[in-house]
């Protein structure tokens, strides 16, 4: 019997198994998919917001500024990378000058550091391609831009690293309470039992919670449309430039990426399907439209891929974090939208930290909070690359072109703890695949690297896990 | 730091052709960096025929074609480093490059050769909507797949686009055993060479549809369906015409992009039409002792002309490093266009540097019938040609004499126009 399961393996569950992880623990992520971050953790905003944003008083608003101040640290740790560009809130006429001072207001009363009203000539100081009518603006140090596949992945790899298992590729079909006390929990591969759950599911969050609890939630999945563009457009824009909401709906964010590049979204559906992820042409349609509004020479036509992310709003519009209150032992992590990313760190300490006390769990001594990322061997210098390929000749190897990764790189995201298995799995892990070819040239490639390290044949490589085969069979073989 | 008088980046067609060339002209000091792990470039997954009827008169398959010239390189001991990354050329002419073996290296280069050559345009950049399943290739992928690596990416296909790699593609699925639904082309005419058109997809009953596009892909883990419309002469789909295939593939044939990260990233000046570095008369970029050709100047149907135009990129290296006609003060006279060229390679042209006969190429924006391909030199007009049908997919050329530009001593302006007949 496990002390804690995990549903989820997101950037929630693995923040709360990695913070779960500095005690003495048996714990398991139960995950659907092939590898972790494959909800919405792997299509989002990729920011932590500063926390201005979510009403004063609420659950939002308080993980959120504590998770914004947990992430430097956090990111040390991990060897995740992480910047505090700052964000600015463009304010486009005199008559919103209100709201954007409203939300200046809010800010301090949550506790967001350096908040400041910028008039528009120092905006344009800051963000020469803004829309020259922007007034004013709200400036929020604090903000930053991370990486949200290396974040999750940090957190699980140093989660497991601590002794927390990941059972991948497995679904919860059902849970129930046990007589004895505590929950067991049925999947496609058996049923495990576990004195605690712990709920970071996601967009499905509310069908785990519905099944042991009285109280109902709902939740819709929104989803957002994104564009991402090419390194070229690299300084465009330095700063996070966030829309002042007004007539035209929450408007939609541009901001460097934290690898160079310029993402422009989101968009704002409610939808039904808990999977639909893809993308309309009305969406992209609309972002480019509103993004035009703030940054009207966007260079919208550098667009490398568009994609869409759900995320996972409940009607109550707030987190619920916390015991269920007529489950006990069940602990929602639901709800988890924007600002959720930024919100991980302190939602995966809270929880952890909840669990310490309900179990009574004791430290762990072997604890090691620190994790090394996969080598980037750009940021060596010339002298130790060289010595680097002549100690391991794959770093020698460039595999992916647009973004210059190796095939040392690439082995490395295999062979490490919760290793990739996919095309995708690679490409979060690398970034080989995630330039501007979009993978044309290194697809092949990688897949004979990752058929040859796993031990398995090439039809047996996925995209990303379960029927996403990449090859068919063999030429002429139904001729 | 290791010196070379010429460095080729790219061994494929271009880079083996400005090679050869280069060393025919007299250079001995030459080396040629190739990122794959045998010279030849995209050549080797073409393994289709129609190669080298211009070159050699007759039939090649692409691995044939590109060993003729590979070939040349073995036996003049040109020297060449495969599966060599070059990750950067300083303005200086300082290559930096990488392999297994060498680790990360510099040389020093006095003339340099780009011959990357191009790549295709991804689902991404063309912002197809739908889903993100497998299933999802570019043309040219899906080829290495099949003919490198002898697998099949699917078995029921939509291809979209009419590019040459399409077409080629569309009878290659064919072949090996995959059905092929339906070509689709976004633009009222093919993007690609009339003889693949019937050869590819005549011959096999695949069915063109000109004016549509993907309006939506459907499958969550692996393809399951594309949806097409037709579209508009803005080129928007037109509501109602959608039209549902099942498929498990969808190949992507629309347009290839000179890749010229290196050459921009070095201070080249590239021109916005072409995607490719702006040239003289001598193929010669911004930088001078920097020159370009083949598919990363500018994208081509027929690699003959790829050949052709490599050697001369090669022998104006050669004389570049020999300090020949190549160096003193230039005139350069740029190419001006009018009717339906788009672009012209090269882009300027100094009268005093043209060797006996200089190629000008371009390619129209459109469809064009029963016209005139018309050079004017300060308004006279130099060559007077018949063209019934020009199109966008076919690339375009006109020669001009040394004799014209010597009847033209204080030339001024180059114009080449297309008039109606």
């Amino acid at each position: 019997m496990y002390d804690v399961i995990i549903i989820g393996a997101g950037v929630i569950g693995s923040a709360v198994a990695r913070f779960l992880s500095r005690y003495q623990v048996n714990a398991c992520v139960i995950e659907r998919e092939e590898d972790v971050c494959c909800g919405t953790s792997k299509a989002n905003s990729a920011i932590i917001h500063a926390g201005f944003d979510a009403a004063a008083g609420s659950l939002k608003a308080r993980l959120n500024v504590q998770g914004s101040v947990m992430m430097p640290a956090l990111a040390e740790d991990l060897d995740v990378p992480f910047r505090r560009n700052g964000s600015l809130v463009v304010c486009m006429n005199e008559e919103d000058r209100p709201k954007l001072q409203a939300l200046y207001e809010n800010g301090l009363k949550n506790g967001v550091e350096g908040l400041e009203i910028i008039d528009g000539q120092r905006l344009r100081e800051m963000e020469p391609n803004i829309n020259p009518d922007a007034v004013a603006a709200l400036w929020a140090p604090t903000g930053g831009i991370v990486c949200p596949f290396h974040l999750t992945i940090a957190l699980a790899e140093n989660a497991n690293t601590n002794g927390v298992e990941f059972k991948l590729n497995t679904e919860v079909k059902a849970i129930s309470p046990r007589k004895e006390g505590g929950w067991a929990v049925q999947t496609d591969k058996g049923v495990f039992d576990a004195k605690c759950i712990v709920n970071a599911a996601g967009v499905y969050a509310d069908i785990f919670h519905n099944m042991v609890s009285g109280e109902k939630i709902h939740i819709t999945p929104r989803r957002g449309d994104y564009c991402l563009l090419d390194r070229s457009t690299g300084g465009f824009v330095s700063h996070t430039i966030f829309q002042l909401p007004g007539a035209l709906g929450k408007g939609v964010l541009v901001s460097p990426t934290i690898h160079g590049n310029t993402i422009v979204g989101p968009t704002a559906f409610n939808i039904e399907d808990r999977e639909g992820i893809n993308t309309t042409a009305e969406g992209i349609a609309d972002l480019t439209a509103k993004a035009g509004t703030t940054v009207p020479n966007l260079p919208i036509r550098q667009v490398i891929t568009s994609f869409a992310g759900l995320r996972a709003h409940e009607d109550g519009d707030e987190f619920l974090v916390g015991e269920v209150a007529d489950a006990p032992g069940f602990i929602d992590c639901a709800g988890i939208e924007s600002p959720g990313l930024s919100s991980a760190p302190a939602i995966g300490l809270e929880v952890a930290e909840l669990l310490r006390d309900k179990l009574n769990l004791q430290e762990n001594p072997n604890y090691v909070g620190k994790r090394k990322g996969i080598l980037d061997p750009k940021t060596l210098s010339k002298e130790e690359r060289t010595a680097l390929i002549k100690e391991q000749p794959a770093y020698g190897q460039i595999i992916c072109r647009c973004e210059s990764v190796s095939e040392g790189e690439i082995l490395d995201a295999i062979h490490r703890p919760l290793g990739a298995k996919s095309l995708d799995g690679v490409k979060r892990r690398t970034r080989a695949g995630m330039g501007r070819c979009q993978s044309g040239f290194c697809s092949p490639r990688v897949m004979e690297i990752l058929a040859r390290e796993l031990g398995v044949s090439q039809s047996d490589i996925t995209k990303c896990g379960g029927a996403s085969r990449l090859i068919v069979g063999t030429a002429k073989d139904r001729v | 730091m290791k010196n070379y008088d010429i460095v080729i980046v790219g061994g494929g067609p271009a880079g083996l052709a400005a090679a050869n060339a280069a060393y025919d002209a007299g250079a001995r000091s030459i080396l040629i960096l190739e990122r794959d792990k045998e010279l030849g470039g995209i050549l080797n997954q073409c393994i289709h025929n129609g190669f080298g009827l211009h070159t050699f008169k007759e039939e090649l398959t692409g691995p044939e074609y590109a060993h003729r010239f590979a070939e040349k390189v073995y036996k003049k001991q040109i020297e060449y480093k495969l599966s060599t990354m070059v990750m950067n050329i300083s303005p200086e002419k300082v290559v930096t490059a990488m392999n297994r073996e060498d680790g990360l290296f510099d040389i020093q280069a006095k003339a340099i050769v780009l011959a990357m050559g191009c790549r295709e345009r991804s689902r991404g950049a063309l912002n197809i909507p739908g889903y993100r399943p497998a299933g999802i290739y570019s043309a040219g992928t899906a080829q290495r797949l099949v003919n490198i690596e002898g697998f099949m990416p699917g078995r029921e296909v939509v291809i979209l686009g009419s590019g040459d790699i399409g077409l080629i593609m569309a009878r290659r699925m064919t072949l090996e055993g995959a059905k092929v639904k339906v070509v689709a082309e976004l633009m009222p005419y093919s993007g690609g060479l009339k003889r693949n058109i019937v050869q590819c997809l005549n011959d096999f009953d695949i069915p063109l549809k000109l004016s549509h596009t993907v309006v939506d892909i459907e499958g969550k883990e692996r393809v399951t369906g594309v949806t097409i419309a037709e579209v508009d002469s803005h080129n928007k789909p037109i509501s109602g015409t959608e039209e549902h295939y099942d498929c498990d593939t969808l190949l992507l044939s629309c347009g290839l992009i000179p890749e010229n990260e290196l050459s921009r990233d070095m201070g080249v000046e590239l021109n916005r039409v072409t995607n490719g570095p702006t040239v003289n008369e001598s193929l010669e970029t911004s930088i001078p002792g920097v020159f370009a050709a083949g598919n990363v100047l500018h994208v081509h149907d027929l690699v003959d002309f790829v050949s052709e135009e490599a050697a001369a990129a090669g022998r104006s290296a050669a004389a570049y490093v020999a300090g020949g006609p190549a160096d003193g003060a230039r005139n350069d006279i740029p190419v001006a266009v009018e009717g339906g060229p788009r672009y012209t390679v090269p882009c300027t042209i100094d009268p005093a540097k043209v060797g006996d006969e200089l190629v000008v190429r371009f390619r129209v924006g459109g469809v064009m019938k029963n016209r005139f391909v018309n050079v004017y030199l300060d308004g006279d007009r130099v060559i007077h040609r018949k063209r019934p049908v020009m199109a966008p997919g076919e690339m375009e050329e006109v020669k001009l004499k040394r004799a014209m530009f010597e009847a033209h001593p204080d030339l001024s302006s180059i114009c080449i126009k297309v008039e109606e007949a």
